[in-house]
């Protein structure tokens, strides 16, 4: 979010419409372009039992309801994450036998819903947390609009709706406290910590173990980086992933309408006056002739 | 001195307050067919909004978290505003080309414009589910201006005010406000030209808010140039309404139109069916271009492939080539006709990107509920109860008082 908002406002500087925001621009400026340096998590799915464990704790972190007790990863059976859980375990089988993967929020470098958000509610933080702020929000839906993974949930039933979705656990991480769901990964599939020494680590993986995993990082890459990173054995295509998603992050998308504005803004009023100063003339001339 | 002035004031505002309430009273037939059906309608409508903003907007809609905007949005905002598009296309015509063979109905054009925006500015206030969030990014303590969206809110409620300063001297007229009237009128180009630059901006903004969006939306619909598409079919979508709208204006409120506007009422539908066969032959050229570039000549022979062929030649080319033989051939008949089946092309075009087409995959297809299109009739019915009263009232499709002449 911050780099682009950045280079939003360097381009509202250079159309020269940046007059009213020169000295946010110069601040902006002085930020250091570390975009790498928020914390991350990596999840290796090779590692991961089905345990539910996770989403036990997610629940329990965010005052929502822990799944019901039949309510468990099944292959075929597809559960999604929705206003009443952060974060739910599937099961997959493929051609290397089953798997389970773990699916919320990736926490984008440069999330498509904050990008979104016209009150920036939906927020990257400088920690690589994307939260959502209920004093902000007015509910319009357009960051589940935007969200390649579907990720934001919306209370429809509800007079005073809220967003929910995984945050990374920001206010836990802000404590000095690890995820909820990477404390109580009983099988440690889920590692917390920085993005890029996460990258390493995962590297390390699939370099020591060469036949136990598929050589992608999904998420290393994917809608421009995102702060959750999986290991998997299998082509992710075979878990569920989408692997259509954009390699450019999706604010990209929008980058150049935006563009566009301010030398909209200048050129056609001067435009539309020139032409009515000259047909005005014209008719005039037309009149005098007649 | 002062004292007599002070005294012709009040007795003034005194007769103002009289003079507003008795233009509050209903002018015309209480029994109308229109009134008939609309007012169950409206009443209903006012229920079920009731529910919605008690119960939450689950309670009356069938959106889901995949799909998180529909009717409301896809019709009501997105493709109500590329109707209220005339408004920016007339004003560009007569204001800045001096075009004075479109003026008289200027105004008419403005007002629904202005109308349209408030009602489905209005609609927008109804799907969103912390309305009373919605000052945030106008009074400035949390400007997202990395969003489409921000930049939309922003230029509809700038050019809504454009829109009433474009029309104000009609009110002035109205309630006689001499020298408001030349102030007012005195600001119309200024308001002319914002206005245009905003519509030419939001128009196609409308269409960038879905750029995001791009694995959601069926290839044959999502390219880099939605904006643009947006924008030029706005043109023809606004002035196909204007044909509409006028013709049924003609007939409703013939009494209310002058003898020399009712004479002009042909030749204006004829100009209007020109500039619109035009505009759709450049939109269908830029279809083509947009096509050709997505290369998905394998998803024509698919469902959505038909449908895709349905919109571009059933409701872009068919009702070009209409506009073109009753141009050529002053059939204004005709022109009605391909206005109508115009706008049924924007239906179909702007709902294809933002409802039909969107997750067009996905297990359970978003169908609006029967009670999302009752509240959507019921703003179009508000919309047009307060049309018709302001028509019954001000100089809008009658010609403005004498004085005004004389000044």
């Amino acid at each position: 979010m911050g780099v682009d908002r950045r280079n939003f406002l360097r381009a509202l500087g250079l159309t020269g419409v940046a007059l009213g925001t020169g000295k946010k621009l110069g601040a902006a400026e002085s930020q250091t372009d570390k975009e790498d340096e928020f914390y991350g998590i990596l999840y290796d799915s090779t590692w991961c039992a089905g345990c539910q464990g996770c989403e036990i704790a997610c629940a329990e972190a965010h005052g929502l309801t822990p799944p019901e007790i039949e309510d468990v990863p099944e292959v075929g059976k597809k559960r999604v994450a929705d206003e009443t859980r952060r974060t739910v375990v599937n099961a997959y089988e493929t051609s290397q036998g089953e798997f389970f993967v773990k699916t919320q929020c990736m926490q984008c470098a440069q999330p498509a819903c904050a990008s979104a958000c016209l009150t920036k509610a939906m927020y990257k933080t400088r920690d690589g947390s994307v939260i959502w702020r209920e004093e902000k929000c007015m509910g319009c839906r357009y960051c589940m609009v935007s969200c390649p993974f579907d990720a934001p949930k919306f209370e429809y039933h509800s007079s005073n709706p809220k967003i929910e979705k995984c945050d990374m656990c920001f206010d836990r991480v802000k404590e000095g406290k690890l995820p909820a769901c990477v404390e109580n990964c009983p099988a440690e599939a889920i590692k917390f910590g920085n993005r890029r020494e996460l990258i390493a680590e995962a590297r390390k993986r699939i370099a020591e173990f060469p036949g136990m995993y598929h050589d992608v990082i999904y998420g290393e890459h994917e809608a421009g980086g995102t702060g959750w990173l999986y290991l998997s054995a299998v082509p992710f295509g075979e878990l569920g992933f989408n692997t259509n998603i954009q390699k450019k992050p999706y604010p990209e998308l929008t980058k150049g309408f935006l563009y566009s504005v301010p030398s909209v803004f200048v050129l056609a009023p001067a435009v539309l006056l020139g032409i009515h100063t000259a047909t005005k003339n014209n008719n005039n001339q037309d009149e005098e002739n007649e | 001195m002062s004292n007599h002035k002070n005294h012709i004031q009040q007795r003034e505002r005194g007769s103002v307050v009289k003079f507003l309430a008795a233009e509050l009273k209903p002018k015309g037939k209480i029994f109308s067919w229109f009134n008939i059906i609309s007012v169950p309608v409206m009443t209903l409508g006012v229920v079920l909004i009731v529910i919605r903003f008690v119960k939450g907007i689950g309670s009356i809609t069938n959106l889901d978290q995949e799909v998180p905007w529909g009717l409301w949005i896809g019709f009501d905002v997105v493709t109500g505003v590329a109707f209220a598009g005339g408004a920016y296309v007339l004003t560009f015509i007569v204001y800045i080309l001096n075009v004075q063979k479109y003026k008289s109905i200027v105004r008419v054009t403005v007002l629904n414009g202005f109308l349209a925006y408030v009602f489905y500015a209005g609609a927008l206030l109804l799907d969103l589910g912390r309305p009373w969030n919605v000052i945030n990014p106008i009074i400035g303590n949390s400007f997202g201006v990395s969003s489409v969206l921000f930049l939309v809110a922003w230029h509809f409620l700038l050019y809504m005010l454009a829109q009433l300063i474009e029309f104000s001297p009609a009110i002035a007229e109205w309630i006689g406000a001499r020298r408001a009237r030349k102030i007012l009128s005195g600001m119309t180009l200024a308001a002319v030209i914002f206005g245009i630059t905003l519509s030419t901006l939001h128009q196609s903004g409308l269409g960038a808010l879905f750029l995001m969006a791009k694995d959601k939306i069926h290839p044959l619909w999502y390219s880099g140039f939605i904006p643009i598409l947006f924008f030029v079919s706005s043109i023809f979508a606004g002035l196909s309404m204007v044909i509409f709208e006028g013709s049924i204006s003609h007939r409703v409120f013939y009494n209310k139109i002058s003898e020399k506007n009712r004479k002009s009422h042909h030749g204006i539908l004829h100009g209007l069916s020109g500039i619109c066969a035009f505009t759709m032959f450049i939109y269908f050229f830029l279809q083509v271009i947009v096509f050709l570039h997505g290369k998905h000549w394998d998803l024509l022979n698919t469902r959505m492939g038909y449908w895709y062929l349905t919109e571009i030649f059933g409701f872009v080319v068919l009702p070009m080539i209409l506009f073109f033989i009753s141009y050529r051939n002053h059939r204004i008949t005709l022109i009605k006709i391909a206005a109508i089946i115009t706008m049924i092309g924007i239906i179909i075009n702007r709902l294809n990107v933002t409802v039909i087409g969107y997750k067009w995959d996905a297990a359970v297809p978003y169908v609006p509920s029967w009670m999302e299109i009752v509240v959507t009739f019921t703003v179009l019915f508000a919309e047009i109860w307060i049309f018709r009263w302001v028509i019954n009232r001000m100089p809008v499709l009658s010609d403005s008082p004498d004085w005004v002449r004389e000044e």
